[in-house]
């Protein structure tokens, strides 16, 4: 089973690195193995939320753009792969993010030169809902709107915890439907776990022939799949012990149904 | 310099199909002419400078070369983060146009200034930063950023004609002594006007003009000029700290020239606290005519 063998990979990446940044790779994983999966070979795929590199890495791995030997430097002095994307090596990671609020306002010009040229192809995007805090967020929302970039799909992985504490705690909901589609998204609400819905979805947004960007809120579980993980915020920034490796990766099994 | 960049801009947009022009939601009055006759590649971003310079990255990724554009504090301190994560450290073609830098805005205050913009931008990855100090000099800057396809900072302000035709280039000459040399003036920017005035009546003097930040060299020209006077005075309206004497003396102190005596007149933020046009302010940090003419006088004496 693909999330149970994406899990896997990616939680032997972040046990040999000893490193963080688990649980918020968790949450986006599925996101992106559905984007990744779907995508034209020429179209982008920007992973805002740059904190969840490792998801990436192990995807790019299973779709073939990095070798097992490459995603072995991860974290490694000499690496291509840093714990936040750097770019200029891979032709799937076009721009070094980390720094929230980059990735939405770069997508948008991506999919304005796009339309410029007549382009059938999409921009995707991926950010975090913490990021939806960033202000950069929010003038890229209105100008998506009002260049009718509309092939452009922007995803917030709405795992509801941010950096130090809840989404709802601190600034409110700044993922909310209502505000996305006040703007002038088209706004789906789906499961950010469910592959088949989120295939669905895709195959939705890119029907649609109105003239407005698209916003797929997935909403998701921070640490999906490892039941020590779900929904604890710690998980954003602990390394695994090697006893709580072998936990994590009997919960998936259970989870997953091994 | 910004109807001559407009004019420069618009020439060139009917040559090449590549080019995109975003601005800040500013320039009125001047950009008119280029909104209406490329209406499919100039593009109003709005009041929202850091998401313009993001949007600029991802159309400079897609094969365009875009210029944005906006009053010079507003497109540089404010988008400092996206100029050198999303443009500089990628090496796209993005160029930057800051109109009335320096204290260029005058009594709008200081929120309108940008006296320390080459410091902040000068050190990124694979900038150059190019500050025009004759109007002309405003389409050589122009050709040679489009040219080069990399980062640039374009630093407008109020200039004059050349008193004189020269073929320019990086680093020009525009006076050159008549009797015996004693001091070589080097500036930056249209304060080269309020130098030419200082100069009037006084001999023994070279001036050149650098239009670029960093320096990749330094000429023959200028160099023998050095050697020769062994006096050299650098005038620029921006703080010394990151600007072109901080840059230029590095460069001049690793080449071993000997002992040569460097002088400056920069920009001194607010010593008094209050504001006023832009010659109230130059007349504040010394780099008034008068107090350019002092300067210099004392040191032809010395």
């Amino acid at each position: 089973m693909i999330q149970l063998l994406l899990r896997k990979n990616l939680l032997n990446l972040y046990n040999n690195a000893n490193c963080g940044h688990i649980a918020c790779s968790l949450s986006c994983i599925d996101i992106l193995y559905v984007l990744f999966e779907n995508k034209l070979d020429t179209e982008r795929i920007i992973l805002s939320k740059g904190h969840a590199a490792g998801a990436l890495y192990v995807i790019l791995n299973y779709f073939g753009e990095i070798s097992d030997d490459e995603l072995s430097t991860f974290y490694q002095n000499g690496t291509k792969l840093s714990a936040h994307p750097s770019a200029n090596s891979f032709k799937n990671i076009p721009f070094a993010l980390g720094s929230l609020g980059h990735g939405f306002p770069i997508a948008c010009g991506m999919a304005l030169a796009k339309k410029n040229d007549q382009s059938s192809e999409f921009v995707y995007v991926v950010m975090s809902d913490g990021e939806t805090n960033e202000g950069t967020t929010w003038e890229a929302a209105h100008f998506a709107v009002a260049n009718e970039l509309s092939n452009l799909i922007v995803c917030i992985d709405r795992n509801r915890l941010q950096g130090f504490g809840k989404l709802t705690d601190i600034l409110g909901d700044t993922a909310d439907k209502n505000k996305w589609e006040s703007i002038g998204f088209e706004v789906f609400e789906i499961d950010g776990h469910d592959i088949i819905s989120l295939s669905e979805c895709l195959a939705n947004c890119k029907s649609l022939t109105t003239n407005r960007p698209k916003l797929i809120i997935a909403n998701t579980v921070k640490g999906k799949g490892v039941d020590f993980m779900e929904n604890k915020m710690e998980w954003h920034y602990l390394p695994m012990t090697g006893d709580q490796y072998k936990n994590a990766i009997m919960s998936i099994e259970k989870n997953y149904h091994a | 310099m910004r109807n001559r960049f407009s004019k420069k801009i618009h020439e060139i947009f009917e040559k090449q199909n590549n080019l995109m022009f975003l601005t800040g939601d500013l320039g009125y009055n001047a950009l008119e002419n280029i909104q209406e006759t490329f209406p499919n590649r100039f593009l109003n971003a709005g009041v929202a400078e850091q998401n313009m310079v993001g949007v600029a990255a991802g159309l400079a990724y897609e094969g365009k070369s875009v210029f944005i554009y906006s009053i010079a504090p507003f497109v540089v301190f404010r988008c400092l983060e996206q100029i050198k994560l999303d443009i500089c450290i990628h090496n796209h073609p993005v160029f930057i146009v800051g109109n009335g830098g320096g204290y260029g805005y005058g009594i709008m205050g200081a929120t309108h200034h940008a006296i320390e913009d080459i410091a902040c931008l000068s050190p990124l990855p694979n900038i150059i930063c190019w500050v025009p100090s004759f109007i002309e000099d405003v389409d050589y800057c122009i050709e040679q950023i489009i040219e080069r396809k990399g980062p640039a900072y374009l630093r407008l302000g109020l200039g004059i004609s050349y008193p004189n035709k020269i073929e320019i280039g990086r680093i020009n000459q525009i006076v050159k002594a008549t009797e015996e040399l004693k001091i070589t003036i080097i500036s930056q920017g249209p304060i080269v006007k309020s130098i030419l005035s200082a100069m009037e009546g006084l001999s023994g003097i070279d001036l050149f003009t650098i239009l670029t930040v960093p320096l990749t060299s330094i000429n023959e020209n200028l160099l023998t000029s050095i050697k020769a006077s062994r006096k050299v005075l650098i005038i620029e309206e921006h703080v010394e700290r990151g600007g072109l004497a901080e840059h230029l003396i590095i460069q001049l102190v690793k080449m071993n020239l000997g002992a040569i005596q460097y002088e400056t007149l920069s920009a001194k933020g607010y010593p008094s606290k209050t504001y006023g046009n832009q010659e109230f302010h130059l007349q504040e940090s010394g780099l008034d005519s008068n107090n350019i003419k002092q300067v210099v006088t004392k040191l032809l004496n010395q």
